[in-house]
């Protein structure tokens, strides 16, 4: 990857998730969470008064991170990122990421990525940043 | 009114109790499963993704020790907040080496600020923690802020 042919405003590839409850329940014993509203859906619907299954927030964090992982491949190493889980999505939701460039440093080979999750209705539900470092 | 006594707001500050975790090949693979991987260091585990460290700094609890909710109960190492129902508020890491299998990482976490804000549907009170990651050699490994909301 040549830190020079990238610009500010240069788009990295989105991606589709759509979490099911086996991948829900995948993740959430990976990383140990037992909170009920991650699989239990009447004590969800009915004591948390969720509409629906929640979709773990640090999984759209994870989904996030992969849009700058997976953009960056082994070309560098991420340094610093973060999201903020904005508004819950819910189990049947089809959750889109994506993101761009919003500047490029090629003294320090740093570049800085702007990142999403939207909802089906187009909404920034899970936004985040990312700073990347360039191999050289 | 205030929803914080001084005496939840004596916690900012204070670290709980350092926790150190061995990290294993097959967990790294498990975890790359779940969050949908696309790259082979990842999937063969020979490296974790960043955001593998989520909760890998917690105690585990015993079944006792859970409330009907299904989290734990809030022990010795935080705040009983007035507000029960937690919802993920959003994570910054700062990573300055990579994880992989066989690393021995040691994480302290820090309650740095608890707040609280008037929600749309109610209060709502705001807890950052930090959490510092080391590795078997002391060198930095993460910083993890993380902001958790209960409502």
């Amino acid at each position: 990857m040549d830190i020079n042919a990238l610009r500010a405003g240069d788009v990295l590839p989105s991606r589709e998730h759509t979490a099911t409850n086996v991948s829900l329940f995948m993740y959430n014993a990976a990383v140990w969470n037992h909170h009920r509203i991650h699989y239990d859906e009447t004590y969800t619907t009915e004591v948390e008064q969720h509409p629906g299954i929640v979709i773990d927030g640090p999984l759209q964090g994870d989904w996030l991170s992969q849009v700058a992982l997976n953009w960056l491949g082994d070309k560098g190493q991420l340094l610093k990122f973060d999201y903020s889980n904005r508004r819950a999505a819910y189990l049947g939701e089809t959750l889109t990421s994506g993101g761009s460039i919003t500047a490029v440093d090629a003294h320090s080979g740093t570049v800085e990525l702007e990142l999403y999750i939207k909802n089906a209705q187009g909404d920034v539900i899970t936004p985040g940043h990312a700073v990347v470092q360039i191999q050289r | 009114m205030s929803l914080l006594t001084d005496e939840h707001k004596a916690w900012i500050g204070q670290t709980e109790a350092p926790i150190t975790v061995e990290i294993s090949r097959r967990d790294i693979q498990k975890y790359a499963a779940a969050t949908e991987q696309l790259q082979d260091k990842y999937l063969q585990g020979d490296e974790a993704p960043p955001m593998f460290v989520f909760n890998l700094f917690s105690e585990i609890p015993r079944m006792d020790q859970l409330r009907a909710d299904g989290l734990a109960r809030s022990g010795a190492s935080g705040p009983k907040l007035p507000l029960k129902r937690i919802m993920a508020g959003g994570t910054e890491i700062h990573q300055h080496r990579v994880i992989k299998p066989g690393d021995v990482l040691t994480g302290t976490r820090r309650l740095v600020d608890m707040y609280e804000k008037e929600g749309a549907s109610g209060p709502l009170i705001f807890m950052v923690r930090e959490l510092a990651i080391t590795n078997q050699a002391g060198e930095a490994v993460m910083e993890e802020i993380q902001t958790s909301i209960a409502r």
